[in-house]
């Protein structure tokens, strides 16, 4: 203790020490290791954070992005880690309106791993990749000792090109613009949470994990003005929300009365004290484009089984830069705020 | 969904608010135990639609909150250990003790799990034998049937080990306290729905009476919420202090007697500290001697480990309802949900996270 009573207490802070979990959640402390780790080290790109850089070659522009996929387990209703690094590599070269050229997969597999599950998360892949039309054309595979991996990670690599004209960047987000979604929201989150955790529901939760570049490509080639793509995956809507808004240096306000989310899912959320908004989707967009042009947006999603479920929720604000906001169905407003880590399951 | 839309009806919330404008005449400051409702009172903005006259303070029922920091520092020094499984409700892992949270203890190394129930923790001590599980009994009235059951359980089959680390705590010795203070302020309660479906609503009919105070056990969405608070400024207004229930589809006047036929079996009044606020006499859950093997703190012999509260927080002027989460100096700059002074900030249940989630600037204007 000081011996002088006046002198300041410094509040003993709690900054971590070592990685924790809540580093990997898409929320703050994700936020505070970026800024404060890899980006100081191996600087930013110029051009801004996105799901992927874009890059000049030779007179075109090609997308470029990696993903690393830890997902356990590693099979769940709806889908697998194989088709999921497939399905979240070609969503984020779709999210820079890019159309997915190849695709690299990397593999750290543990000692251990039955050859047969190896077989068949690869046959997912290579399903999963016809479906977007996109090869997997190189690769690479260490083995670690068992007990220094869980079973399997895939890191997957992606590289598309951006047709000429095709500018789709959180910077172009401005005052004005609608947010739509391309579906119901939280489902993957929940699918794995209730395989993970043992729990059953009634109703059966499907991850909606699946390809999102069709949408994006549909709202694209019909020649509408979309400002901005972001597929809300770690952290969900309301992180996404939050980015943008940054990003942009715009308000945003959502309205609960309009966000889709399955009944089922929103009954598991409400059991286990959890927010929709903040629960991953893995085949879920969300499109930036002007008001006027919202209603054939919606259009062109809905001809698509994927997005059947297309909603307009919410807009963009000429407010204070980074503020999103929830209109409740009360009529109220209250902030839709970036989380600190992942959502933890409350006593009661 | 069912049982839940109706009482998130946005035209039932507005009829309701408009009911309380016209009943109340002056000025009446109302305190929701729970820190469930706090959060739906936050959530929603219902303070938003209720009348300049009707105050909201928000009252002691976060159990994650009040859990004193020598407790959470006995729950890291047993999670450390080697051969230790610490089972936990998620929102504990938050909470700093004096010097880390669980979540850091986990990161080096500890087996640290999140649960959803005691009895799941009693599924890993028989699938671990090899290893002491431990369970982290936090909770008001409200958790301690079913921790009850999971220490019974564990007495009937043998299982050595099975322990827990109890902190349980009771609505009814912490209202008697915030009436008796000096400075109170609180002039009717919204209890706690769900301590009331376990306790019933009889042991609040000595402390409506002896305080003059109106108690209305109340639900947890925005329409049950505001008609207990129509319930209680109406007793105010016409001069009653009764013990009436907003929650009558799930709340009983004698509450569920075989849970709490559990409760008393395994578990006995004993005094506790609550974190911020300081001891108060019989408000805490302790096993009986019958059951006193299941002990953890006496197990790895952690009784005499703690360390000071942080001398920053106030929680313990937020959790009696005198101040205001946003009035402390300390709120949103040294003291967030990344990096906590105090649970109230990290809890789900605690009101300076509610504050800082729903409210940290102030409302933007109606559209």
């Amino acid at each position: 203790m000081s011996p002088d009573p006046f002198a300041l207490t410094c509040p003993r802070p709690l900054v971590p020490d070592t990685v924790q979990m809540a580093h990997g959640g898409g929320g703050r402390l994700m936020k505070e290791l970026i800024e404060g780790v890899f980006l100081p080290a191996l600087g930013a790109d110029p051009q801004g954070l996105h799901d992927s850089a874009v890059v000049e070659a030779g007179g075109g522009r090609l997308a470029f992005t990696t993903d690393g996929f830890v997902v356990h387990p590693r099979r769940f209703p709806g889908g697998d880690l194989g088709e999921l690094a497939v399905y979240g590599t070609v969503n984020d070269l779709a999210m820079a309106g890019a159309r997915p050229l190849a695709l690299a997969a990397a593999f750290i597999l543990e000692e251990g791993l039955p050859l047969d599950e190896l077989a068949g998360l690869v046959a997912s892949m290579k399903a999963a990749a016809d479906r977007c039309g996109v090869r997997i054309v190189t690769g690479d595979t260490k083995v670690v000792d068992r007990g220094k991996g869980d079973g399997a990670f895939i890191t997957t690599t992606g590289l598309g090109l951006v047709p000429a004209g095709v500018e789709v960047h959180p910077r172009r987000v401005r005052p004005g613009d609608a947010v739509l979604v391309t579906g119901d929201l939280g489902r993957h989150g929940i699918a794995v949470m209730s395989v993970r955790e043992g729990l059953a529901f009634e109703t059966p939760i499907a991850s909606d994990c699946g390809p999102v570049h069709h949408l994006a490509a549909a709202l694209l080639e019909a020649g509408l003005d979309v400002h901005c793509l972001r597929d809300p995956t770690r952290g969900g809507l309301a992180s996404v929300l939050n980015e943008i808004a940054a990003a942009a240096g715009v308000a945003i306000e959502a309205r609960e009365d309009d966000l889709p989310v399955d009944e089922a899912v929103a009954t598991a959320c409400e059991i286990l004290g959890l927010d929709p908004l903040y629960v991953a989707c893995e085949g879920r967009m969300v499109a930036f484009l002007p008001e006027a042009q919202a209603a054939r947006a919606l259009d062109l999603l809905r001809a698509h089984p994927e997005g059947a479920g297309a909603a307009v929720v919410g807009r963009v604000l000429d407010g204070p830069a980074g503020r999103v906001t929830l209109r409740t169905s009360l009529g109220t407003a209250r902030l839709l705020d970036l989380l600190s880590g992942e959502q933890l399951p409350r006593i009661c | 969904m069912r049982f839940v839309d109706e009482y998130r009806d946005g035209a039932a919330a507005r009829t309701l608010a408009e009911a309380i404008r016209r009943r109340v005449t002056r000025p009446w400051t109302l305190m929701e135990v729970c820190g469930g409702q706090t959060h739906s009172i936050v959530r929603y903005g219902l303070d938003e639609l209720l009348p300049p006259e009707v105050s909201l303070l928000h009252g002691p029922g976060c159990p994650v909150c009040v859990t004193p920091v020598a407790i959470i520092d006995q729950a890291l020094a047993i999670a450390a250990r080697p051969g230790v499984t610490f089972c936990s409700f998620g929102d504990m892992l938050r909470v700093p003790g004096s010097a880390e949270d669980l979540f850091a203890v986990k990161s080096r190394g500890a087996d640290v799990r999140v649960v959803y129930s005691p009895l799941d923790a009693l599924a890993l001590a028989r699938e671990l034998p090899d290893r002491e599980v431990v369970f982290f009994a936090v909770g008001f009235e409200t958790t301690a049937p079913a921790n009850a059951l999971a220490v019974a359980q564990a007495k009937r089959e043998g299982l050595a080990n099975f322990s827990i680390l109890v902190s349980h705590v009771r609505v009814p010795p912490a209202l008697e306290a915030i009436l008796a203070s000096p400075q109170r302020r609180v002039d009717g309660f919204l209890a706690a729905g769900h301590v009331c479906a376990v306790m019933g609503t009889e042991e609040y009919l000595p402390l409506a009476a002896k305080h003059r105070v109106p108690i209305v056990v109340t639900a947890f969405e925005p329409v049950d919420l505001l008609q207990g608070i129509l319930m209680a400024v109406s007793q105010l207004e016409e001069g009653r202090a009764e013990v009436e229930n907003q929650y009558a589809r799930l709340v009983q006047a004698g509450g569920n007697r075989p849970a709490q036929a559990l409760i008393g079996e395994v578990f006995q009044g004993v005094d506790r500290t609550w974190r911020g606020i300081g001891p108060i006499p019989d408000s805490g859950l302790g096993l009986r001697p019958a059951y006193v093997a299941f002990d953890a703190a006496r197990r790895f012999g952690v009784e005499g480990v703690g360390g000071p509260e942080s001398p920053e927080c106030q929680s313990g002027l937020v959790l009696q309802g005198l101040l205001k989460p946003m009035d402390c100096p300390a709120f949103g700059k040294a003291c967030t949900p990344d990096h906590p002074l105090g649970a109230t900030m990290v809890s789900s249940e605690g009101a300076c996270a509610a504050y800082f989630r729903y409210r940290r600037f102030a409302p933007v204007e109606a559209p």
